[in-house]
């Protein structure tokens, strides 16, 4: 059986009522809801909280489902549309202040210019090193945010993560073209200083 | 960054990295690679920062989480 005719069988036993069937499609696709969630809301209690409205609403509007996008990109949107009603209810229409500088098309410039790639591979795996990866994503602006879990953490395509985020394809290349740069520049503040450090030390 | 062709492709620097440019595209960006240092740190920095961030850990959910899941859905553990 295919991946599609095996979520087809479930499908349809889920329509039917089983129990066991709904545990499934839980078990199989919470974990990347979780993530996509986590990622939203920036706190675990809420984002459990999302991935339950998500599976309740999901059950409930089965029928409704068409299958077109697959079922995973359907719960991406379906928990994606709970995460930012719960946003804009604690914070209505609240513009980010930590926006970065923008050009007239939407691009970020670059600013910090020092070449850090050149770091030894054991200073990228360090648990300061990954704090930072996670702090940067952490304070990647709220409209690049979904854009970048979808596509560069949980692997959807362009298509699928413009059919989760009711976005155009090209618009999730753009979001994710400013998320990378808008990365590359606060992951550069650390790795840049630690190259210069590098440097020194080594002359 | 000389502001001009540094500028211009930027916007296509994520093609560029996935892949995705034209042969057109991707010629026109060597060029300017060979002649610009700026930019040449720009793209290797960014292959960098996609490079770790595909590398990091999934992690499912928390502890208990997966029960609590299961029980407000009222689906058997």
């Amino acid at each position: 059986m295919t991946a599609i005719d095996q979520e087809a069988a479930l499908l349809e036993r889920i329509r039917a009522g089983d129990k066991a069937a709904c545990g499934e499609c839980v078990e199989l696709h919470s974990p990347g809801v979780y993530r996509l969630a986590l990622r939203m809301m920036r706190n675990e209690a809420e984002a459990e909280d999302v991935v339950q409205e998500t599976f309740l609403s999901a059950f409930k509007a089965i029928d409704a489902f068409e299958g077109r996008a697959g079922l995973s990109t359907w719960l991406y949107r379906i928990a994606y549309n709970a995460a930012l009603m719960r946003l804009r209810r604690v914070q209505p229409l609240v513009v980010s202040v930590d926006e970065p500088l923008e050009l007239e098309d939407g691009t970020e410039v670059p600013r910090e210019l020092h070449d850090w790639c050149c770091l030894p591979e054991r200073d990228f795996e360090t648990a300061e090193a990954r704090t930072e990866l996670e702090r940067a994503i952490h304070e990647l602006p709220e409209k690049l945010r979904a854009v970048f879990v979808l596509r560069e953490l949980e692997g959807l395509t362009t298509e699928q993560a413009a059919e989760a985020l009711d976005l155009s394809a090209d618009n999730v290349k753009t979001r994710l073209h400013r998320a990378r740069l808008w990365l590359r520049e606060r992951l550069s503040g650390y790795f840049a200083e630690l190259a210069r450090v590098r440097e020194e030390s080594a002359t | 960054m000389s502001p001009h062709e540094c500028r211009h492709l930027l916007g296509d620097l994520s093609e560029y990295l996935d892949g995705e440019a034209s042969a057109e595209l991707c010629a026109e960006i060597e060029r300017h690679l060979a002649d610009c240092e700026d930019c040449r740190v720009v793209i290797d920095t960014l292959r960098k920062t996609v490079l770790l961030y595909h590398d990091l850990p999934r992690p499912g959910l928390p502890a208990g989480a997966r029960e609590r899941l299961f029980k407000a859905l009222d689906l058997p553990i």
